[in-house]
């Protein structure tokens, strides 16, 4: 059902999820590190008060980044023309992310087999965060 | 008060980004990635790739690794409080590895609002090359709430 190979693959088909652990404060520190985004949003609570928000909560991109993790878990990642996502919600502490994606469309890009994927980003009980899609091409 | 409209087609100033694998390291461990072709140079040569590979929502790190990441969103009277990333999308030319240096040309390509105002959006787009070929095409959406 998942095989990444276009003959056998079907509208409809989802690929293999991905669930992360919680997001913590930790996660977000890290997240700054490693992404160079230090935006007190995420990381400085009396920043956030300030601006009425009652918490630090997650950079969108973490999320797209564990939506990218599920895709190269699934191709190698040369495989992928784009990714494009749209944030709907915010992340809070304490969420963990599952990360789902399928296959929505079949078709023929610059010449290469694709398929195009619909995938979502939500917390256990199913809110969306983000909404993304994909085109990857496959043998 | 509505971002001026004129803003639309102003250039970013260029900035240009060496890429280290220590950086990606740290990516890496943030993103909970265990594919060592990420952070592990002996591993990412060992499968035949120049270097630690650069995954794919990187390209948006390396876009915000200058000194004023915003600083145009600062031109156009934006509160970076009230700051919120709306859709972010890339479309893949090349990979790129640690050790290459990539420059990035940056345009503000549209500017709307909705809801009468109460949110605004602030298009970006920006080319990413490598010894002047295109790698990567980076497009961002912020939003401003009033």
């Amino acid at each position: 059902m998942t095989t990444a190979n276009y003959d056998a693959l079907k509208v409809g088909d989802e690929i293999p999820s991905l669930t992360t652990e919680p997001v913590s404060r930790l996660t977000l520190a890290l997240y700054a590190t490693g992404s160079g985004d230090h935006h007190p949003l995420h990381l400085d609570q009396d920043y956030v008060r300030s601006k009425g928000i009652p918490d630090v909560f997650a950079h969108g991109m973490l999320g797209m980044a564990y939506l990218g993790r599920m895709l190269t878990q699934w191709v190698p990642q040369e495989a992928i023309r784009s990714f494009g996502v749209r944030f709907t919600a915010i992340t809070q502490i304490g969420e963990r992310m599952v990360c789902t994606g399928k296959v929505v469309e079949k078709l023929e890009q610059g010449g290469e087999k694709c398929v195009r994927l619909e995938l979502t980003c939500a917390n256990e009980q199913g809110e969306a965060k983000h909404k993304a899609d994909a085109v990857v091409a496959l043998a | 008060m509505l971002i001026d409209k004129k803003h639309i087609g102003m250039k970013v100033p260029q900035h240009s980004v060496h890429l280290t694998a220590w950086q990606l390291k740290w990516f890496a461990k943030a993103t909970g990635e265990t594919n060592p072709i990420y952070f592990d140079e002996e591993a990412a040569k060992k499968a035949g790739l120049p270097g630690v590979l650069a995954p794919p929502t990187f390209f948006f790190c390396m876009d915000m690794d200058k000194e004023h990441p915003f600083d145009y969103l600062e031109t156009m009277g934006c509160d970076l409080g009230k700051m919120l990333h709306g859709e972010q999308s890339f479309v893949y030319h090349k990979p790129v590895y640690a050790g290459d240096t990539l420059t990035f040309d940056g345009e503000i390509t549209d500017i709307y609002d909705k809801k009468n105002g109460a949110l605004q959006f602030v298009v970006k787009d920006v080319k990413v090359r490598r010894q002047g070929e295109l790698v990567c095409d980076v497009h961002s959406v912020m939003v401003i709430r009033a």
